[in-house]
């Protein structure tokens, strides 16, 4: 289970405004599919390493050169609001 | 002159590698279908047509244009992951596999819908509206991948490439009653490719049929991409199907992907396609993948836990959706309630809370033990049968509307799916016949990099059973 107090702390982690109506939502459509899952815990897992890659594979390393980057004025062509050829954004203060 | 749409993608290619049709009227009669698209599976249509090439005459891929799932980037051209939060975004680079595929003779013809950030069952999570299915307009085309198999399914487009991370391209290519095929993890490069679950999504072609899904991936797979490190070379090159008999093939049934939760008339078209595999020579067995029924629990840990950090970055800074507001904090706030839709800051928030403090061992780190065990038992499935085998959907293609109030109900339109993807084998979805007027779908996984085994097995299969059904097309 996961009660409101709970989904307003990881909508924050999370970076979402959530509404009254989504809060309220999320927490009992969370809770549903947090049932489902928490069925993993039945397993015995003690002795099970963790998958970190599914095909076997070998450290892929490259030539460390320099390459061109993405021209700044093509990097900032997508930007919201761009100012001194940097991304602008609000103060972080109040 | 035959109409070229009726042509499969690798008929038309050698059409014109024969100088019997011009690449430039092929694209003419592709691109007025796409754009009077009445299904909503397009969402952007190139208007002109594409400079000829020497490639789009000479190279392997002919000149047939393709349809790529707006997931991918493309240098230019609204790249928006079904994402309201991406609207209008054109990004500044071409995604690798939609690279070498435009390099081997194959032009844009047009960017398709999907649910947003791949996350969906039935591409109803679009906010660019929905997907119709084109076997009845009534019914979704599945997901995420939707726009991509409906194009196909209904002659808007000859081939399309897809994403999958835990059955976006198999599920809608079964609902659509098309060919759809998820490589082997790494197989593709995922640059380019707007993340969702990077270890799980692999990019894949969705076609009419076997031949043309061979002829496509041949141009996708390659030397390893310098700009995805999880991309492998693969080891073989990829060759165009040729068997007629499944003599010495052993294919496995896994009991706990072939039972419970299927509709009748889906296990019903899948045991007459087993027959026709004992048929053509195949021993057929069951076999069991004892942890599988806790892939879907796994996935659904993995997947949104790798999107919610995925998804950080759409913060309305770089590109994509600004709310403006006076803090940085709330900018960041207000244009993610807004950019996103409701399925994915589910995700987010399931994901956010698996890797919360306190939370990670319990959610994130037991799900990453589940999938060792579900590739263990892959791996040991492998050293009995050279295939495996299971229904690609539970259900044929369920109504608009049917599925979206109960997130976790969609969720188990994956159930058959998810095994294939966690465990990283590659695995296709083949037409093997019709339910209540539906198209349902055949699946078969292989080990690692077997793909070539499973395009000649799934061709012996598609000669048998002959699937000709097609939708009623404008």
């Amino acid at each position: 289970m996961i009660d409101r107090e709970q989904v307003l702390h990881v909508a924050q982690l999370a970076r979402l405004e959530l509404s009254e109506d989504e809060l309220e939502r999320m927490a009992h459509e969370l809770s549903g599919v947090l049932d489902h899952i928490e069925r993993i815990g039945e397993l015995d897992l003690d002795e099970v390493a963790p998958t970190s890659h599914v095909v076997e594979v070998e450290n892929a390393l490259r030539e460390d050169k320099p390459r061109p980057p993405l021209p700044r004025e093509v990097a900032l062509a997508a930007a919201p609001l761009v100012l001194q050829d940097g991304f602008a954004v609000p103060s972080p203060q109040a | 002159m035959s109409d070229p749409i009726a042509l499969s993608a690798a008929e038309a290619a050698s059409r014109v590698h024969a100088g019997a049709l011009d690449p430039a009227e092929l694209f003419d009669a592709y691109q007025s279908r796409a754009a009077a698209d009445e299904l909503n599976a397009f969402t952007w249509v190139a208007e002109e047509p594409p400079t000829a090439t020497a490639a789009m005459a000479e190279g392997p891929l002919g000149g047939v244009p393709l349809a790529v799932k707006d997931l991918f980037c493309t240098r230019g051209v609204p790249s928006q992951a079904g994402s309201r939060i991406l609207q209008g975004y054109e990004p500044p680079y071409t995604a690798t596999a939609v690279e070498r595929l435009e390099q081997a003779g194959a032009p844009l013809l047009g960017k398709t819908n999907q649910d947003e950030f791949a996350m969906g069952s039935s591409n109803e999570n679009s906010g660019y509206g929905p997907v119709l299915n084109p076997w009845d307009r009534g019914r979704v085309p599945g997901g995420s991948s939707g726009g991509s198999a409906a194009a196909v399914a209904a002659g808007l487009a000859p081939w399309a490439l897809g994403t999958d991370t835990g059955g976006s391209i198999r599920q809608p290519a079964s609902l659509c009653g098309i060919v759809g095929l998820k490589p082997t993890y790494g197989a593709v490069s995922r640059y380019g490719m707007i993340a969702f679950a990077s270890s799980l999504d692999q990019a894949g072609p969705l076609t009419r049929n076997v031949t043309d899904a061979a002829l496509i991936l041949g141009q996708m797979v390659g030397p390893r991409d310098r700009c995805d490190s999880t991309s492998l070379e693969f080891p073989e090159s990829i060759e165009l199907p040729t068997a007629t008999r499944l003599d010495g093939a052993a294919i496995g049934v896994p009991e706990e992907l072939s039972g419970e939760g299927i509709e009748d008339g889906v296990l019903r078209a899948f045991e007459e396609t087993l027959h026709i595999a004992e048929r053509l020579g195949a021993t057929v067995k069951r076999c069991r993948l004892p942890h599988a029924p806790h892939a879907l629990s796994a996935y659904y840990v993995l997947a949104p836990a790798e999107a919610s950090s995925n998804l950080a970055r759409y913060d309305g800074v770089r590109y994509g959706l600004r709310e403006e507001a006076e803090t940085l904090l709330e900018m960041y706030t207000r244009t993610r309630r807004d950019g996103f839709g409701a399925e994915v800051k589910r995700r987010i928030m399931l994901g956010t809370y698996a890797l919360s403090s306190g939370y990670y061992e319990a959610y994130y780190g037991r799900a990453q033990r589940v999938r060792t065990k579900i590739v263990e038992d892959f791996r040991a499935a492998f050293e009995d049968f050279d295939l495996v085998a299971c229904p690609t959907s539970p259900t044929v293609a369920f109504e608009l509307g049917a599925r979206t109030g109960d997130p976790l109900a969609m969720y188990m339109s994956d159930v058959l799916t998810v095994p294939m993807s966690l465990a990283g084998v590659p695995a296709l979805s083949l037409p093997n016949g019709m339910s209540d007027g539906l198209p349902t779908g055949f699946q078969l996984a292989g080990p690692p990099f077997s793909e070539n085994r499973l395009l000649d097995v799934a061709f012996a299969l598609e000669q048998a059973i002959d699937f000709d059904a097609v939708p009623a097309r404008a």
